[in-house]
């Protein structure tokens, strides 16, 4: 009895750790997605506007940056446009962050 | 028993004091001057906060501007009509005493500011989209004047629109590397003056608050264009020629503006683009008197009224901080964080205090100009431009 009492505090225990510790996880990739997020919209965005229709930089909502691939928008913003205003982001941004910033134009959103 | 006429009479109290509120609020505005308030632009809500800035409190908000990233605002002579530019070619009239838009047209599809005419009668935005501008009349926003910058490789972005003396507008066409003047001085059909050469990419221009000069900043190339109002003919003269040395610029992440608060004591000082420096200049000759090595790319290098200091921000990822810097030794005397994204810095008119508005915190902060101590805080959403109407009688801004 104290035994089976035993077991299942200890299966609790386990359940209630692992799910906070996918919580955790969930958090910590939910905070880097809304830091990635309001990095496009405000800092891309003072260039390319915060709806992405263009300012002293090009439009790069979804209908033009679908025809893109996720590398090549990547490796645009890792890597800028030499000689345009357009800087390059490496440094700032990880491969991953460029890549999630890429799908993220390509849809127009997360 | 006396515990219940005690809370009845300040139920009483309550019940008064809103109604007379909301009498002061609705029907009967108290008679007030409008010289002393400001307007917070939050971007990302499309709506303005008013504020008073002896009180250092908001008064009322304005919402239904559309997209307001990168706006700014001018004033009618009578300080109580702002002119708000839109990111999205939204040009908005609002009246500061009732808090209410007055009159909007979407005038382009993108534009990046404006200007208004010495006599307070037109109003004109630039367009990136199409390039070009456009001159309203200031009592209705009916179109008086359209402006595309047409050249040999299409229509140009427009960039660095000011006002200067006698119903002028001068704007530089990005594209294209010119300066035009519109002059209104004969009537609301502009003569045009197109200055070419200006330099490659000029990004942004200030007009001194003399009308004298126009000054563009180039992407394009290490230098700047000053352009004498005061000579015929017009022309182009390139200075700082060569700030960068020669040396590979830094990535810019934020693009720098050039403001007509430019002037601290007998030198202008221009933010550099591509090198974390500040340029000084003096302010006849134009030849370059010194440097200030600073935190980041600066964006605003903003001169108090008296030109005793300078405060200045700074572009992702060091928009943080603030620096100010001594205009007589060109030294920095202090530096602090704010908080993230620090976007706009406004003086008040005689220069006591400062204005500051912190993206990221939703805060717009308050400080004496001379010990820094922080006196007040507004909430705002993502608060972008600050504008006090004491603009309204400023040339060039
Ligand atoms: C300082 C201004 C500026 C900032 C900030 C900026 N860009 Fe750009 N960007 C430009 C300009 C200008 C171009 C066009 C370059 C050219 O002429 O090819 C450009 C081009 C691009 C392109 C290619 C579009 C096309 O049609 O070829 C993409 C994608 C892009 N930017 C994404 C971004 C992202 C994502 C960010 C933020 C991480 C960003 N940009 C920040 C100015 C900027």
């Amino acid at each position: 009895m104290r035994d089976g009492l035993h077991h299942i505090l200890g299966l609790a225990t386990a359940f209630l750790l692992a799910s906070i510790g996918a919580a955790l996880a969930d958090s910590s990739e939910e905070a880097r997605e809304q830091k990635l997020e309001r990095l496009v919209r405000q800092d891309c965005g003072s260039c390319h506007g915060m709806t992405f229709k263009g300012g002293l930089g090009p439009d790069i909502r979804a209908e033009r940056m679908a025809g893109f691939t996720p590398s090549a928008i990547a490796a645009v913003i890792l890597d800028g446009v030499p000689g345009t205003p357009m800087p390059p982001w490496r440094g700032l941004l990880s491969e991953e962050d460029a890549l999630w910033i890429a799908e993220y134009l390509r849809k127009g959103g997360r | 028993m006396t515990a219940l006429l005690k809370s009845l009479l300040i139920i009483a109290a309550t019940l008064m004091a809103s109604v007379t509120h909301a009498v002061a609020a609705d029907q009967q505005p108290v008679l007030r001057g409008t010289g002393n308030l400001g307007i917070i632009v939050e971007r990302t809500t499309g709506s303005l906060v008013i504020f008073d800035a002896t009180e250092r409190r908001m008064i009322s908000r304005v919402e239904g501007l559309g997209d307001l990233s990168h706006a700014s605002a001018v004033f009618s002579p009578d300080e109580r009509y702002a002119f708000i530019f839109g990111r999205d070619g939204g040009l908005t009239k609002v009246d500061l005493l009732t808090s209410s838009i007055v009159h909007r047209v979407m005038q382009a599809g993108n534009s990046i500011g404006g200007a208004i005419s010495d006599d307070g009668t037109l109003v004109a935005v630039a367009n990136y989209e199409p390039g070009g501008i456009k001159v309203f009349d200031t009592a209705t926003l009916a179109e008086v004047a359209d402006i595309p910058a047409t050249w040999t490789g299409g229509r140009s972005k427009t960039i660095g629109l000011e006002d200067a003396p006698g119903r002028r507008f001068l704007f530089s066409l990005w594209d294209a590397g010119e300066t035009w003047i519109a002059d209104f001085s004969k009537g609301n059909t502009p003569q045009i003056t197109k200055l070419t050469g200006m330099g490659d990419r000029p990004y942004d221009a200030l007009v001194t608050s003399d009308g004298r000069y126009y000054v563009a900043g180039l992407f394009g190339e290490d230098g700047l264009t000053v352009v004498d109002l005061w000579q015929s003919p017009l022309t182009p003269r390139r200075i700082l020629r060569g700030y960068g040395n020669g040396e590979t610029k830094l990535p810019v992440y934020k693009m720098p503006h050039l403001e007509s608060w430019a002037l601290a004591g007998n030198r202008f000082v221009l933010p550099a683009i591509g090198r974390h420096e500040l340029l000084w200049v003096d302010a006849r000759t134009f030849e370059e008197t010194n440097r200030t090595a600073v935190y980041g790319q600066p964006v605003f290098a903003v001169a108090g009224p008296d030109g005793r200091n300078v405060w200045v921000n700074f572009a992702h990822p060091l928009n943080d901080t603030i620096q100010v810097v001594d205009s007589l030794t060109g030294s920095i005397v202090k530096q602090w964080k704010p908080g993230p994204a620090v976007l706009h810095i406004e003086f008040a008119p005689r220069g006591h205090d400062v204005w500051v508005s912190v993206r990221d915190a939703n805060v717009v902060q308050v400080y004496d100009a001379y010990t820094f101590e922080k006196k007040a805080e507004i909430a705002a959403n993502s608060p972008s431009g600050i504008f006090l109407t004491a603009r309204a009688h400023r040339m060039g801004l």
